[in-house]
């Protein structure tokens, strides 16, 4: 079970992301980052604070938006990874695709530097 | 049946018999008397044969009437003037032949008179009988233990009065009396009985006072001929048995008509009541339609509609609307008798006049929103009732209705259209609930399919060598699972392995898997080196791989020539190797990207390739995350630590026997047979071949 909070500072997006995500809730996240993007939003954050676990389709989430955003001039950027989730997007290999960083004010900079 | 009708017919040709018997014997009588011979037949016989007549004719009409389960009430009633119609026109035809006759010496001869007369009671009986027989479907159509009681102790009076009448024995003044009067009172008792007048609904009540009065004048008409006959034929023989001064008959008479003026008086009086019987009668079919819509219609459509249709004909409505919020924000309007924008232009009307009481379930909002409505200019809609219908108690529309009068909802309305509303919102409910559990049924039986696909694509045999032995093991959970192995021989010193983990479930797991399968079988046979594997197999993936979708795999070459272990990680998760040189096992943590997810050629930048050499003893564990990611009650993880030691504890097993201890470890650990993910493992254990 997942439940993903929005809340917009700055002209950023930020999702928060809270509980699991599997094979059946990614459709949620899915559905969450597209419904950002598609309001307009140019910065994304995801909180993944409270993220507990990930499984690989909630992974491919993510992925599937790389190429995307880049056509559109989007930024994405996750903080506040586990360990344990911290492990499952290295061990892919997607750690270098994706911009991540420790925290949120990290985040903030990483993403307003990038979207200069 | 064929034996009902058989006695049916044996009945009345009883029937017909006796009563020929008793005229030919009762004209004999009569004749001797008037010629003032002794008649050579006993002077009893003409009763009994009347008796005989009765009972056989009883039973004529108690198998025709009371047998028949067809029947409705106003078919009884039709039943009893049919033959009272029959009885009548034969009737008449004799007394018209009578009249062309004229007064002539034969019309006025006692034997003729006494012939018309048996005719003509023999036609009263018959249709007396049918009437009884009627009537007693009608008493007893509710009946109770103790009306059957009464009922069956009338019959048997009405028997005793009928042997009583032909023994010719005459009892005491006072005898005959109380016999008389204790029939009647049973007889009044009896009449009383008229519950199946309120089944009759208003057209039908109608008719039977039609039929009644037939009935009325049928009865009259033979009262009058039969006793003014007998008055004539006893003024000129006094061996003239009058049969209708009988008990019986009089009985009989007495009782048919008491409760054919009871009939009537009920009927009449029930006339003005009887639309409202007719409407709770509606109501409760309509409740009926409601909630068993759900099984004869398909879809929700049809409950709103017969939801809408079953209010407004059960309150009279003069036009009704019925909104269902929608899968959208726009909500869905069904109208009755009033078009969108009327009744848009109501629910503004009330919205903007703050008027709560259309959502919410107040008492007597009837009167609240009648008095809004009063307010609006345009419409000619006076009263307007309003209910919300609930689904697991959220409100899913609104249903309106309107009324041109002003307060034209009464209380009885109100809780009538709530119950209807409310089991509407069962009726959706459980229509949704079945849609859910079809639903899942279809999923279900996808995800079969899919564990199908998954398990035959997983080989049922593995390479062997000399140099090594390879056990696998993969069990998936209840939702399939993409996981992958799998062994080829690329010449006599090489062989292919493969594990692979496709991202997400079911079916497109299961089918993406089998993409792998193909690509593997395919590219292996070329002997690419593991980096090359990896970046054709990309290339080949980014174009077949849903969006979103990646497969993570580890691809091994293991040459027993050489003793060398070269292998690519693409994503995968690292695998465990245990060196017999060193005693301890490690991780072996390359860098590689899963497959599909960089959809561009320079992939080869983002996947290394390594090579190891191994000597006899050596394990290689391949695994898939549903193995290091096991939970148990308490939600920790098995992780790959444990892994590493349940390794080291059974290094110097055999690959199969190190593979069961795993995977019973994993069970031991997750502490139930249940799995949430695809346990999948391949143990490859070195030994002493003779290809070095």
């Amino acid at each position: 079970m997942v439940h993903i909070k929005r809340l917009q500072e700055e002209g950023i997006d930020i999702l928060a992301i809270i509980g699991e995500i599997d094979a059946s809730s990614s459709i949620e996240l899915d559905l969450t980052i597209a419904k950002s993007a598609g309001e307009g939003f140019k910065k994304i954050l995801i909180d993944c604070s409270a993220l507990e676990y990930i499984s690989s389709a909630g992974l491919g989430v993510f992925m599937s938006y790389i190429e995307e955003f880049k056509d559109k001039g989007i930024h994405m950027v996750l903080y506040g990874l586990k360990e344990k989730v911290a492990n499952t997007f290295s061990i892919l290999g997607l750690a270098d695709l994706l911009q991540i960083c420790a925290n949120k004010s990290e985040a903030k900079k990483l993403i307003n530097a990038l979207s200069v | 049946m064929l034996k009902t009708k058989a006695l049916i017919r044996f009945t009345f040709l009883g029937a017909a018999i006796a009563w020929l018997v008793l005229v030919f014997s009762d004209i004999t009588i009569l004749f001797s008397d008037i010629k003032g011979l002794k008649p050579d037949i006993p002077l009893w016989l003409p009763r009994v044969m009347l008796d005989l007549y009765v009972i056989s004719l009883y039973y004529y009409y108690k198998l025709k009437i009371e047998q028949d389960e067809g029947l409705n009430f106003t078919d009884l009633l039709w039943k009893v003037f049919a033959t009272g119609l029959i009885a009548t026109v034969i009737s008449l035809a004799i007394r018209f032949i009578l009249y062309l006759l004229g007064n002539t010496k034969f019309a006025s001869n006692t034997l003729f008179a006494d012939i018309i007369y048996q005719i003509n009671l023999a036609l009263l009986i018959s249709f007396l009988l049918a009437a009884f027989t009627s009537w007693k479907r009608l008493i007893l159509y509710q009946k109770s233990k103790w009306l059957i009681r009464i009922w069956l102790a009338f019959e048997f009076g009405l028997l005793l009065v009928l042997v009583y009448d032909s023994i010719n024995i005459v009892l005491s003044e006072a005898v005959s009396a109380t016999l008389n009067i204790l029939l009647g009172v049973i007889a009044i008792v009896l009449s009383a009985n008229m519950k199946w007048v309120a089944y009759l609904n208003f057209k039908q009540k109608w008719t039977s006072l039609l039929l009644l009065i037939l009935i009325f004048f049928y009865l009259a008409y033979f009262f009058y001929t039969v006793t003014r006959q007998s008055a004539v034929i006893s003024q000129q023989s006094t061996a003239f048995v009058d049969f209708s001064g009988h008990i019986f008959n009089l009985s009989l008479f007495a009782f048919v008509l008491t409760y054919s003026i009871f009939s009537f008086l009920v009927i009449t009086f029930n006339l003005p009541t009887s639309s409202v019987f007719e409407q709770k009668l509606e109501e409760v079919i309509n409740f009926q339609r409601i909630s068993q819509s759900i099984q004869t219609e398909q879809n929700e459509e049809s409950v709103y509609n017969i939801l809408l249709e079953s209010s407004v004909s059960s309150v009279f409505a003069d036009a009704a609307w019925l909104e269902i919020q929608g899968a959208g924000n726009l909500p869905r309007l069904f109208m009755y008798r009033i078009d969108e924008q009327e009744a848009r232009a109501i629910r503004d009307h009330l919205k903007s006049n703050n008027i709560r009481g259309v959502l919410d379930q107040g008492s007597d909002k009837t009167k609240n929103l009648s008095r809004h409505m009063s307010a609006m200019r345009g419409s000619r809609y006076r009263s307007v009732l309003a209910f919300p219908i609930s689904v697991k108690g959220e409100t899913i529309g609104t249903l309106a209705l309107l009324k041109e009068l002003p307060d034209g909802f009464n209380k009885e309305m109100t809780r009538i259209v709530s119950a209807f509303a409310n089991q509407a919102g069962i009726s959706i409910e459980n229509f949704r609930l079945m849609e859910e559990a079809f639903q899942n049924e279809r999923y279900k039986e996808e995800l079969k399919i899919a564990k199908n696909v998954q398990k035959s694509l997983l080989p049922e045999k593995l390479e062997q060598d000399e140099e090594y032995e390879i056990a696998a093991f993969s069990e998936s959970a209840d939702e399939v699972g993409g996981d992958y192995y799998d062994t080829i021989r690329v010449n006599d010193h090489q062989v292919a392995m493969i594990i692979a983990d496709v991202s997400g479930k079911g079916t497109t797991a299961a089918f993406h898997m089998s993409q792998m399968k193909g690509i593997f079988h395919s590219l292996a046979q070329q002997e690419p080196d593991p980096k090359e594997f990896m970046v054709r197999a990309n290339q080949a993936l980014i174009y077949c791989l849903e969006r979103g979708s990646f497969i993570s795999a580890t691809y091994f070459v293991v040459n027993a020539r050489l003793r060398k272990i070269g292998y690519a990680r693409a994503g995968h998760c690292p695998v465990l190797y245990y060196s017999i040189q060193t005693g301890t096992a490690q991780y072996l943590k390359d860098k590689g990207k899963a497959l599909g997810m960089i959809k561009s050629r320079d992939y080869c930048n983002h996947i290394e390739a390594n090579e190891i050499a191994y000597v006899p003893g050596d394990i290689m564990v391949l695994y898939t995350d549903g193995i290091t990611e096991a939970k148990n009650s308490k939600g920790e993880e098995f992780g790959s630590d444990q892994l590493l030691q349940t390794l080291l504890e059974v290094k110097e097993k055999t690959s199969r026997e190190i593979q069961e201890h795993l995977i019973n470890r994993l069970y031991e650990f997750s502490g139930s047979k249940e799995i949430n993910d695809d346990y999948t493992t391949m143990i490859v254990k070195f030994r002493n071949g003779s290809k070095h």
